[in-house]
């Protein structure tokens, strides 16, 4: 079962080791232009949850192309490219770019940032705008802030997606106990951690019932049991976001953790469970009784 | 390794605690761990929290890694409450620590910003002159970790103690007294503080602005110096996305 980072959650020239421990390396988000990010403070925790507002710093497409890109294919490791942007125009921009780059395994379109302003179009105009820019496989992130990601879900399979990443942080805010000010410098962020586990897992259950797309599920995995729930709910793949920020090492033990969960149910791979949960449920002990 | 250093994460045990004065002394087994350069920090398992919390080392004495903590929140408290028989996670050692080789050191330090010079004085051989500032005389108490150094209290000054020569200075403290120290001793080595999520380069969430850009305290710093500007950044991205 494939394990990759969420974007936005590990930079691979700064932990290549990191990077190689995964089975794909997805970037912080590619935009045309060069951006600065947000102002700080950037991050905030809660007790249940983590808080970001980084705003999509990254050099924009072209000093990423010149500069990050051959430092990333050095690595050798699978490299997934997200993509941002303001527009559809600004999201085909950059899957052009990236169609000519053989080291581009694939395309994961960020259509979900909750910390900037979002392009006008919607994501299935979004997806169909790359989908004529680029041959790669194209993964269209959603956002669980909607009342019906499945039908989300439909929408950009239709405009030709490859697959899904499900799912993207929720709008959070955090106020300073003291000034009761928020504790981001721009008010609200993007909400994360354990406690995105339940939202994540009902996203990608609707998407896996409602289209074929292969789907990678994240949200709050923390341990081997997280990534067995994705994969029962119906996820190909499982990235890890929050919990690399808190320990590195979480690929090698997440992976170790899978295993054994899978070994504790007479398993012996991800893909006998994929989808177990998309079944009637199951039969509760004491119900039948 | 992490990013090209000795960085590793191990769970270490806790060897006991000691109050001074607000501070919370957290002392660990060392385990296989490097104690780093002084400046560099570690991060240090909050339980109960979700995101570790950036401590610069204060003591190495054999076998021993030594936090000093203020609680000033969820996280801090939970690793001042911290008891021997528990064991937390640490990741380090992280950032770039100070230039140990100066000629004449003075250790400059307000408040909890003291934490990580008793490490520092031991590695430039002890006898250095060291000035420190608090907010009060129970804050003060901290002091106790560098007996010979010169102390005030507020409402006065740490940098009003400061010489003429200052000679090099290498300081730690709240971000007004490290922009003094900038305007007074331009030379300064000084050891910035930022929120930070990971401690090694992953979330982008501690930057801080220099030369007009963001750039990652955790990378880049802790301890910036005079005219360190993005360029001369080696082998990170940092001017990558600067440009």
């Amino acid at each position: 079962m494939p394990l990759l980072n969420a974007s936005g959650c590990l930079d691979a020239l700064t932990a290549p080791e990191v990077a190689r421990s995964l089975d794909a390396f997805v970037t912080k988000t590619v935009t045309p232009l060069p951006r600065e990010g947000n102002p700080p403070p950037r991050i905030a925790e809660t007790d249940d949850w983590m808080l970001n507002s980084i705003g999509l710093q990254n050099p924009g497409i072209d000093a990423w192309a010149e500069d990050s890109y051959p430092r990333l294919v050095e690595l050798d490791a699978e490299l997934w490219v997200s993509v941002g942007g303001f527009s559809a125009h600004d999201y085909a921009l950059v899957c052009e770019r990236l169609d000519d780059l053989k080291g581009v395994a694939a395309i994961e379109l960020n259509l979900s940032c909750p910390n900037v302003d979002e392009a006008p179009e919607t994501a299935a105009e979004l997806t169909a705008g790359a989908r004529a820019a680029t041959a790669k496989p194209l993964y269209a992130k959603l956002s669980p802030q909607t009342s019906d990601i499945a039908e989300a879900a439909r929408a950009v399979e239709a405009a030709g997606a490859d697959g899904l990443s499900l799912v993207n942080t929720l709008r959070g805010l955090a106020l300073d106990p003291h000034t009761l000010r928020p504790r981001l410098a721009l008010g609200a962020g993007g909400a994360s951690g354990p406690a995105l586990r339940p939202i994540a897992l009902a996203c990608v259950h609707a998407c896996a019932r409602a289209v074929e797309l292969p789907i990678v599920g994240m949200g709050g995995v923390a341990a081997g049991r997280d990534a067995l729930d994705l994969v029962a709910a119906g996820a190909t793949a499982v990235a890890l976001g929050t919990i690399l920020f808190a320990d590195p090492h979480a690929p090698a033990r997440i992976r170790a953790e899978l295993e054994s969960e899978l070994r504790a149910r007479g398993h012996s791979s991800a893909a006998e469970i994929r989808g177990i949960a998309l079944g009637s449920a199951a039969p509760a002990e004491a119900s039948s009784k | 390794m992490l990013a090209g250093r000795p960085a590793r994460r191990e769970l270490l045990a806790v060897k006991g605690t000691a109050q001074m004065g607000p501070y919370t002394l957290l002392r660990l087994e060392r385990g296989g761990m490097e104690p780093g350069i002084p400046g560099q920090f570690f991060m240090l398992e909050a339980p109960g929290r979700i995101l570790p919390r950036p401590m610069s080392l204060c003591l190495a004495p054999p076998g021993e890694l030594a936090f000093l903590i203020d609680p000033i929140g969820a996280g801090t408290r939970a690793l001042c409450g911290l008891r021997p028989g528990d064991a937390i996670h640490v990741l380090g050692p992280l950032g770039n620590g100070f230039d140990l080789d100066v000629e004449r050191p003075l250790l400059v330090a307000g408040g909890i910003g003291i934490a990580p010079l008793p490490y520092l004085a031991e590695r430039l051989g002890g006898d250095v002159p060291v000035l420190l500032g608090f907010r009060s005389d129970v804050h003060a108490e901290a002091a106790r970790l560098l007996p010979d150094a010169e102390v005030v209290v507020e409402p006065r000054l740490v940098t009003e103690l400061l010489p003429d020569d200052p000679g090099d200075v290498l300081a730690c403290g709240p971000e007004p007294m490290l922009e003094a120290l900038r305007e007074l001793a331009p030379s300064s080595q000084l050891a910035w503080e930022a929120p930070m999520a990971c401690g090694y380069g992953a979330c982008y969430g501690c930057v801080v602005e220099l030369s007009e850009s963001y750039v990652r305290l955790c990378t880049y710093g802790p301890v910036l110096r005079e005219g360190q500007t993005l360029d001369t950044s080696a082998g990170d991205d940092e001017r990558a996305t600067s440009e």
